[in-house]
């Protein structure tokens, strides 16, 4: 029992690294916000210049690729990893054989870094090397997957890329949510007369509500923050077809001497994320009350 | 007690030896990027050289091609207050950092050297800031060449082309033949340096000069700019469908296998073919880019020259910067890297036909004024507004659906980026 004298002490001990983690995360995005309303180019400079950068921001046909590209991407990339995902995890569910090993296999491009994949991945779509070549071989002369190489198309192999990379992960969430669920109501239900399609789609999955909440939290954290993915499968893609905000900003930050540009483009980012993360937020943690 | 101190007057004795030493001796800190084979040998013999003269090398090498990550480190260390005694920038990037005040003036050495007499005027005064010295250079790129395989074109029956039409009749030969015409990389960069290369030869050397280093906004969109541009775009007809994301050296791989025929390349190309055992005139031809034998598009590499507070590491500074210019570096250098040296009336018996034609082109080149800066490597204007060039020129190279009317209109408003 916690006398009351040690009551503060839980706090000292969270204390230091809640300091930190204000002064760095919320005190830099602070001085983000600054740095892209300031004059700054190729060094950090403090004369303020209202929204100039952010009027140039928009005006730059490359940030609007950028932006489209991240909805595209964000959505293919979280709405097929956690389909995928949830697939894998209710089949895997029926208590099969082989569980164990196919969870970890399914698991293991997890382990890999968005690099690797990236550059493998590259491989595979480039069409004088990967899938084009080989069903060429293959004797299907007239097979053609260009879709790394096309500016319109090469974002979905982005998408293919990072989906295969996260479905396992989600996956592994979604199998440990299956395995809470109490099996009475399954077998209550089934008593009913229910078809099993049925009793996922009307009992299993809305129970999963929670589930959903943290796996969509990690999902779209990795779909927002995808740099290495890109840089290593495309670089920005034909021209900048496939150029995403994080990638724009990093290129005109430290490659351009644009710091101010960068920097807006780096507080829009974070205020396209909290658009929709914040009421999310907002709507889970009330209900859960 | 005598032995105390005896001990202590020792030690001090030894510990101001240290001290005056010391005094004389100055470090140098130098951040630059090259980390592969001949290029970290041509570092080491810039270390050799200071050691020599009795000071410290901190070598401050950060890998990654084209600098990103150097130059972020750079940028850190700079507002910190702790700037390295030199860093590999050039171009306008050298006046950015000048505008900032943290580089050195140099003027001093500069005068005592002669360095007006042995550079030529449009490289020096790209290392000048309102007036006064603020890098020393180290060598001079060439940017626009092209590189053959005389087996494959002998194969297709084509001929070295002298002016573009000349170029698409051998492509075409070529593309007959069944070898790929032009080995082309496809990273913006690459389609940048091609763009130059082509705007050179289509509109010469005035015309390069009015529309990519002065940016001016009626020669940006005049019918020889138009021209300039479908010329580009015809070039990509002859390349290969897998060259989007192909880094150049696999290019010039293809050039040296006899895959393809053409590689439109800067002289870096060189090394490629001279680390495959390949003999230049024989294994490999060398020529200026179509319709650019009388111009000289350089890429000149330098190091700045930041601000330093230690007296003894300002003169190392200095000693750096002069042992930079001195024939002995420039000569092994070059040779290691294969450029030529930025030095003027140097002795090229070490170097191959290549680099000797070069360094003929390039004194003749500067005395009719023709020497220009290469805009795609950061020579000729500040990498903001290279960087929104570059993006169009790229978007318009990988986009059919693109015109080259719309493109020029494009690249006007890109030039107007500060």
């Amino acid at each position: 029992m916690t006398s009351p004298r040690i009551s503060w002490l839980p706090k000292l001990v969270v204390a230091p690294s809640f300091v930190l983690g204000f002064l760095f995360i919320y005190g830099l995005i602070a001085w983000n916000g600054w740095l892209s309303v300031s004059a700054s180019r190729l060094l950090p400079n403090y004369n303020f210049v209202g929204l100039a950068q952010y009027t140039a921001l928009f005006d730059s046909e490359r940030f609007h690729v950028a932006l489209t590209n991240m909805a595209i991407f964000g959505l293919l990339f979280i709405g097929g990893a956690m389909a995928i995902g949830l697939l894998l995890a209710v089949l895997l569910d029926q208590k099969i054989r082989a569980e164990g090993v196919l969870r970890t296999i399914y698991l293991y491009p997890m382990a890999i870094s968005f690099i690797v994949t990236g550059t493998a991945w590259k491989w595979m779509l480039n069409p004088g090397l990967g899938l084009e070549h080989l069903m060429q071989q293959w004797g299907f002369e007239s097979f053609s997957f260009d879709w790394l190489i096309n500016p319109d198309k090469a974002i979905y192999c982005v998408a293919i890329a990072g989906i295969w990379q996260s479905a396992g992960f989600v996956m592994a969430l979604f199998l440990a949510g299956l395995r809470g669920i109490d099996d009475a109501i399954i077998k209550a239900a089934q008593v009913d007369g229910a078809s099993l399609p049925r009793i996922y789609w009307r009992i299993v999955i809305p129970s999963l509500r929670p589930v959903f909440f943290s796996t969509l939290m990690v999902v779209s954290h990795l779909a927002i923050k995808s740099f290495d993915l890109v840089m290593a499968l495309t670089a920005g893609g034909p021209g900048f077809a496939t150029d995403l905000p994080a990638t724009f900003m990093y290129a005109m930050a430290f490659s351009r001497g644009q710091i101010g540009l960068g920097a807006a483009s780096a507080t829009v980012m974070l205020a396209t994320v909290a658009a929709i993360v914040v009421p999310y937020l907002y709507s889970e943690l009330r209900t859960k009350r | 007690m005598n032995k105390t101190i005896r001990l202590s007057a020792l030690a001090l004795a030894s510990a101001a030896a240290l001290w005056t030493t010391a005094a004389n001796a100055g470090e140098v800190e130098v951040l630059h990027w090259w980390t592969s084979g001949g290029e970290a040998k041509a570092a080491a013999a810039l270390k050799a050289t200071m050691q020599a003269k009795g000071h410290t090398w901190k070598d401050f090498a950060v890998a990654g091609g084209g600098g990103d990550s150097a130059m972020t480190v750079l940028k850190s260390r700079v507002v910190s207050g702790n700037a390295p005694a030199a860093a590999q920038i050039k171009g306008p990037s050298l006046q950015e950092w000048a505008a900032e005040g943290v580089l050195a003036n140099m003027d001093v050495l500069a005068k005592a050297e002669k360095w007006d007499e042995l550079l030529p005027k449009a490289i020096a005064d790209g290392l000048k800031y309102k007036g006064n010295y603020i890098a020393a250079p180290v060598n001079v790129h060439r940017v626009n060449w092209v590189w053959a395989n005389p087996e494959a074109m002998k194969k297709a029956g084509a001929k070295m082309p002298t002016t573009w039409d000349e170029f698409f009749v051998a492509a075409e030969a070529l593309k007959k033949a069944g070898i790929i015409p032009v080995a082309h990389g496809g990273q913006n960069w690459q389609d940048f340096t091609t763009f130059e290369s082509v705007a050179l030869g289509v509109g010469g050397a005035d015309f390069y000069k009015k529309a990519l280093v002065q940016l001016d906004p009626d020669t940006l969109k005049s019918p020889t700019m138009l021209k300039a541009l479908e010329t580009f775009k015809k070039v990509k007809s002859y390349t290969d469908k897998n060259a989007p994301g192909r880094d150049w050296n696999l290019a010039t791989a293809m050039v040296i296998k006899g895959e393809a025929g053409m590689q439109l390349m800067g002289d870096w190309a060189k090394g490629e073919f001279v680390a495959a055992g390949k003999v230049p005139g024989k294994d490999f031809v060398c020529a200026p880019a179509p319709g650019t034998a009388k111009s000289f598009t350089y890429n000149v590499d330098s190091f700045a020259l930041f601000k330093l507070k230690d007296p003894a590491n300002q003169k190392a500074q200095q000693d750096l910067a002069s042992a930079i210019l001195s024939p002995e570096f420039q000569e092994t250098f070059n040779l290691n890297k294969g450029s030529i040296p930025v030095r003027l009336g140097m002795k090229l018996d070490k170097f191959d036909d290549c680099a000797k034609a070069s360094a003929a082109d390039f004194v003749a080149s500067s005395k009719a004024g023709s020497l220009v800066p290469s805009i795609a490597h950061g020579m000729a204007v500040p990498s903001a507004t290279e960087g929104a060039i570059k993006d169009v020129v790229s978007q318009f190279w990988n986009d059919d659906r693109m015109t080259a009317a719309a493109a020029m209109d494009k690249i006007a408003l890109a030039a107007k980026t500060k």
